[in-house]
């Protein structure tokens, strides 16, 4: 293997050198580059997380005591839309669109994503769906109001008129990440090395092929619900209008046939990541390879038959009912098979719990809790005492940030090296995991006994027995959301390329293609294939 | 289409242009196809409801009346609701609230409607069964939810509603609901009777 890196490195100085990237501004705008558009990637999602973050403070500091102290009701209720609209399509998909675009055409010996040129486009509409996003904040009457979910008739019949601002800039993110998961399908069909069979692939590329699947199927399905709403509320047809014979219940079906599916597209890259990782610092191959491939795959596919579980309160039949709460609980079998995996590939490995380790084992440990609360509320006759409470808010956020997030941290703080060359600062990344790991307990976990108490999701105003647990979680908040300033720190540091020189590998545990190419990777890599024995 | 490429094992990358077209297009078919799924839900929704019932929605034309058995051993009771929507202020109230009746016979309700606003109005009232596995068994051969209600200011109307039903309704079901919510559509109308087009 040695004999391909030292080829590969010789290949690259030649092209360097008649290769001239055009430089500041114009670089990025015009870059068809998989490093360069998987950094942009990565910088918006980062930005797009602070943004959604500062929301997230917001809305903390207005439950940081029962009554109306800061915000207003209906401002309150904005913050609470679109720090769910932000994080989910401004900061999860586009960072796990980021790592795909950097690490899969390294991770399987291709010299760029399929397609550059759509590569570029993917990217640089997102900014300007999120500048429609946020620009309809500073509308008279405010922005979007109805929860990320938009259910009709909130988003139609009550909704103003920055709706449709709304719709368009569903439709640029929808498109946006469209393009991005075929672009990934095609590279990972067509650009392999000889040799990379589907087999052999790195877990982080098979978790994405099946992620881009996932999403070309359940985005048109979004837009198509956007689009709904957008002709309901302005051009008077009445899809979700029970008055012209259509059915607000029909909405939500329509939305959570795309939500669910959508709830994997954010978990299933991360699995894949921790897949990468543990095997690194277990000094040991990942245990049971395929049986992470088909429970990924079972995964997918479970998915979408399990949305009604989001609406057991509707009313509907029993049958319907326990079919849902049965299908929902099927995904904990492959879900359990990877965390089995995952464990089993640690046992007796000789460990070492550098950044990267330290950040997948959180993952394991809290995801496993938000699988299991998900578990609980799969549970219909529970469910109904769940519903819309903070305990399913502590569900989504014990998966969404100690799993997606904790994973694509994990991920930056494993192939950050890779990417400047150098070593980051290990002690504020320390310090960061630290501040990380309590804050985020304090915060999200007493969400789950004031859910099961009885406190609604979404509301500015609480009862006063709620005040102790919101004190804390609101501290825990704002502690999770500063120990994010020192991954800035951090990042600010990496990126003006200072700490220690690392050498190709890193990791003295690292198996794989992107390990092959010298540190920091070349820009263009993988020129003439590899050969993958 | 795999294994073929496997079997082929080498494949210089330059190669792969024509490829990329053709997969691309197939994944942009599948995109568009979903794009057309997500809009064909909205009438599978309705068969799928219609097929069984569980939204609670009545038919919604005229059902027809003959050779049904009258079942006199077995009564049924049938509670009417009314609401308007978004706070009208228009007075709508079923003349009976609550009826013991037989499957199989002829019954009718009458529902009472009065614009208290000074301005002319379009009415539509939409129903709705619970528990909804019932409305598959209650037929209405007669129905002012079956178009619109158009009212001058301060016109009052007695609706008759005129429904059997079904023998076959499960034994179980002893007692069910029949709301009306009446919807405001004044303005928003394309003049026909939207209820009887779908």
């Amino acid at each position: 293997m040695s004999s391909i890196s030292d080829d590969v490195h010789s290949d690259n100085q030649h092209s360097d050198d008649h290769h001239h990237a055009p430089a500041g501004i114009k670089r990025w705008l015009f870059t068809t580059n998989h490093k360069d558009i998987g950094t942009l990637y990565l910088w918006f999602a980062f930005i797009m997380f602070l943004i959604g973050g500062a929301m997230a403070m917001v809305i903390r500091a207005e439950l940081f005591q029962p009554g109306l102290q800061i915000v207003d009701p209906n401002f309150f209720n904005q913050m609470t839309t679109v720090h769910g609209l932000i994080m989910v399509f401004g900061a999860v998909m586009p960072a796990f669109t980021g790592l795909a675009n950097w690490m899969v055409p390294m991770m399987i010996g291709a010299p760029d994503m399929a397609l550059p040129r759509m590569n570029n486009w993917s990217f640089w509409i997102l900014p300007f769906a999120f500048l429609i996003l946020l620009s309809s904040l500073f509308l008279e009457g405010g922005g979007p109001n109805f929860g990320w979910t938009f259910y009709a008739p909130l988003s139609t019949t009550y909704s103003n008129d920055s709706t449709g601002l709304f719709v368009f800039s569903v439709h640029i993110m929808g498109i946006s990440s469209i393009m991005g998961a075929i672009n990934v399908i095609v590279t990972i069909f067509n650009m392999r090395a000889p040799g990379m069979t589907l087999m052999k692939m790195p877990l982080f590329v098979w978790t994405w092929l099946i992620t881009a699947f996932l999403l070309i199927a359940v985005m048109p399905v979004l837009a198509g619900a956007v689009t709904m709403v957008l002709t309901d509320k302005f051009f008077g047809t009445s899809f979700f209008d029970a008055a012209g014979g259509g059915d607000p219940v029909m909405f939500q079906h329509i939305f959570w046939f795309f939500g669910h599916p959508e709830v994997y597209i954010m978990i299933l890259p991360a699995f894949g990541i921790i897949s990468q990782i543990v095997p690194t610092f277990s000094r040991k191959p990942l245990f049971g390879y395929a049986s992470m491939v088909y429970a990924t795959a079972s995964i997918a596919l479970l998915s979408f038959i399990v949305w009604a579980h989001h609406m057991f309160t509707t009313g509907m039949p029993l049958f319907g009912e326990l079919f849902f709460m049965i299908a929902t609980m099927l995904i904990s079998v492959p879900t359990g098979v990877k965390v089995f995996n995952w464990v089993a590939t640690m046992w007796r490995g000789s460990l070492s719990f550098e950044m990267p380790m330290m950040f997948a084992l959180a993952f394991i440990v809290l995801f496993t809790i938000g699988g299991f609360s998900g578990l609980m509320l799969a549970i219909t006759p529970v469910d109904f005492q769940y519903h819309d409470t903070y305990f399913v808010v502590a569900h989504f956020h014990y998966v969404l940030v100690t799993g997606a997030i904790f994973s694509i941290m994990a991920a930056v703080y494993y192939w950050l090296p890779k990417w400047t060359g150098k070593m980051y600062d290990i002690s504020l990344a320390k310090w960061h995991f630290w501040c990380s790991l309590i804050s985020v307990n304090v915060l999200f976990f007493p969400m789950h006994f004031v859910g099961l108490a009885g406190m609604p999701r979404r509301i500015p105003d609480y009862a006063l027995q709620f005040a102790d647990f919101n004190k804390w979680i609101s501290i825990g908040g704002f502690a999770f959301g500063l120990s994010q300033l020192i991954f800035l720190a951090l990042l600010i540091k990496a990126c003006r390329k200072q700490g220690e020189a690392v050498d190709a590998r890193v990791w003295d545990g690292a198996k794989g293609l992107e390990w092959e190419v010298p540190s920091p990777a070349p820009y263009h890599t993988f020129e003439t294939p590899p050969e993958v024995k | 289409m795999q294994p073929e490429e496997q079997s082929k094992g080498q494949r210089p990358p330059q190669s792969a242009k024509p490829n990329n077209a053709k997969l691309v297009g197939k994944l942009v078919v599948v995109v568009f196809g979903m794009f057309g799924f997500g809009f064909a839900l909205v009438p599978l929704y309705d068969v799928f409801c219609d097929i069984t019932g569980i939204n609670g929605k009545t038919n919604d034309t005229a059902a027809t009346y003959t050779n049904v058995e009258i079942d006199q051993s077995r009564e049924v009771v049938v509670e009417f609701i009314t609401r308007t929507n978004k706070q009208i202020p228009w007075e709508f109230e079923p003349v009976i609230k609550r009826m013991v009746v037989h499957p199989g016979e002829m019954y009718q309700a009458d529902f009472v409607l009065r614009n208290s606003e000074s301005r002319d109005v379009i009415a539509q009232a939409v129903p709705s069964v619970s528990p909804g596995q019932a409305a598959l068994y209650l037929n209405k051969t007669e129905c002012f939810c079956f178009e619109q209600q158009p009212l001058v200011a301060g016109q009052r109307v007695v609706m008759p509603m005129r429904f059997y039903v079904d023998p076959d309704l499960p034994k179980d079901i002893e007692v069910f609901t029949l709301n009306y919510t009446l919807y405001d559509v004044t303005g928003t109308t394309t003049g026909s009777t939207q209820m009887g087009q779908k």
